[in-house]
């Protein structure tokens, strides 16, 4: 079946696609985006957290029907143009990356997060990030970087 | 396999009566990770996505009718003064992602005894309304499971909505598992204290082959306190009424050894968090006659 669905501010179509496709693979595997990483397949890990009509998913639980007509940002929409959004640097700046596997959902849930608390606790970042996993970092990087974007954004 | 993507009620009944193979699917939460390791091959989907009668909730009086496809955030953010065992509850499913996009419809279509939203449901007497083309009809909570993963729902029948009383007195839920985030239940309970009807309400999560009430243990603790006339003037209540009404609630389980736990373990479990909920409701109960 053909999916319409708009990605990043821009209306795309997916052809061939199969009824019980997730949307995780038509954006990987059908449209060229590869960021939102394909890890488990079962919601577990959040490496595949994606903007769905503004709330953050996992994108390999949609069925690619599903998201048609609907709004979708991927981790590759939140830049500007050259410019990382201000989470994404904070990422880079605070060491929080090894293998970067996990490092594109956490930037979308990180993003959301901030969105809706500019000045999260460290309890209240746990929680919301209770649906990335990494396995690399033990996530002190990761706390840190989120303190790092959260100053960043308020101060500028 | 197909995907049919139905706009409005009529048109989804419509299809699961000519189709009743369609699988519906809302949040996807439990669909999609079987469609993905292939223990479900439908052959169709049935998105009940956008049908805009499942997505909304209402108030009549006393009365809340929710329907299928309002997820656990919006439980969390809207109905948590309304429903506050259930908004708890809510608050324990897996990650901030499955709760955008899990459903109570979809945890009640699932009817896995370990489902979170099921136990403040049972507590609250609540009722599924069911619909299919032959008609409508409300299935009391405590006769829509009937069996592990099974409910009572009929192959060409879409759930529509749960209907609940606004609490009417306090509720609480806890549930435990190996850590804080993204665990089944190992064991869950929830009470509600009705002090204007008398009642006890429980429901007990993962210790059986079904959610189910403990209703031995509702009719004890209800006479306790009428007894003492407490529930107008909650004296604390003595350790023995406490500790029995912890038995009753482990008696009423039919727990399972599996690899999340040992039955006796379940059983322990079960009386723990019932004395300890029913304190947390004490405390709720004094606080508002003090009020
Ligand atoms: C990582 C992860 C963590 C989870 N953690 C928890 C947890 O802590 N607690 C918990 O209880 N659950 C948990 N779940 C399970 C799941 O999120 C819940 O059961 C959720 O409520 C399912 O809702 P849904 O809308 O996603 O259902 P779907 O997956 O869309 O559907 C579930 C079932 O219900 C049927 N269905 C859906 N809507 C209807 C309808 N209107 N009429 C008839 N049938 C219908 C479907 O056909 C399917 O059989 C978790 C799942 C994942 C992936
Ligand atoms: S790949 Fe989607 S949550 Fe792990
Ligand atoms: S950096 Fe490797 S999984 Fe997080």
């Amino acid at each position: 079946m053909r999916v319409k669905l708009r990605i990043n501010g821009e209306d795309r179509v997916a052809d061939d696609v199969w009824p019980g496709e997730s949307l995780l693979y038509v954006l990987r595997e059908r449209l060229g985006l590869p960021g939102a990483k394909n890890a488990c397949e079962q919601g577990e890990c959040g490496s595949c957290t994606v903007y769905l009509d503004s709330l953050p998913v996992c994108s390999c639980l949609v069925a690619a029907g599903q998201a048609e007509d609907r709004d979708v940002v991927t981790v590759e929409g939140l830049a500007a143009g050259d410019a990382l959004d201000p989470v994404q640097q904070a990422f880079v700046d605070a060491g929080a990356v090894q293998c970067g596997f996990c490092t594109p959902g956490l930037i979308v849930s990180v993003h959301d997060l901030l969105e809706r608390d500019p000045a999260p606790s460290d309890a209240d970042v746990r929680e919301a990030l209770a649906g990335n996993l990494c396995r690399c970092t033990g996530y002190e990087m990761i706390l840190g970087a989120v303190r790092l974007a959260a100053e960043r954004r308020v101060g500028g | 396999m197909q995907m049919v993507r139905p706009t409005t009620w009529p048109a989804a009944l419509d299809a699961i009566a000519a189709e009743p193979g369609l699988l519906p699917i809302s949040g996807g939460t439990d669909v999609m990770v079987d469609v993905n390791f292939d223990r479900e091959r439908p052959t169709g989907l049935l998105d009940l996505t956008r049908v805009p009668e499942l997505a909304d909730w209402s108030r009549d009086g006393d009365l809340l009718r929710v329907g299928a496809n309002v997820t656990y955030a919006r439980i969390i953010d809207e109905l948590a003064a309304l429903l506050p065992g259930l908004a708890m509850a809510s608050r324990t499913v897996g990650s901030p992602q499955i709760r955008n996009r899990g459903t109570v419809g979809g945890n009640l279509g699932s009817a896995s005894p370990a489902g979170d939203a099921h136990p403040p449901l049972l507590a609250g007497l609540a009722e599924v309304e069911v619909e299919s083309v032959r008609g409508s009809r409300r299935i009391p909570i405590d006769e829509f499971f009937v069996g592990v993963k099974r409910s009572d729902l009929a192959p060409d029948e879409l759930i529509a909505a749960f209907h609940a009383p606004v609490a009417p007195g306090p509720q609480q839920f806890a549930k435990i598992g190996t850590r804080n985030a993204m665990v089944i239940a190992v064991a869950s309970f929830a009470i509600e204290l009705d002090g204007a009807a008398h009642r006890v309400g429980t429901g007990i999560g993962s210790a059986a082959a079904t959610p189910r009430r403990a209703a031995d243990a509702e009719t004890f603790l209800a006479g306790e306190i009428t007894e003492r006339a407490a529930w107008d003037s909650p004296t604390p209540l003595p350790d023995a009424v406490v500790q029995r009404f912890g038995e009753l609630v482990a008696a009423a389980a039919s727990p399972i050894d599996d690899v999340r736990g040992t039955a006796a373990y379940r059983r322990r479990a079960l009386s723990v968090l019932a004395r300890r909920t029913l304190g947390w409701c004490w405390a709720d109960l004094d606080g508002r006659q003090c009020a």
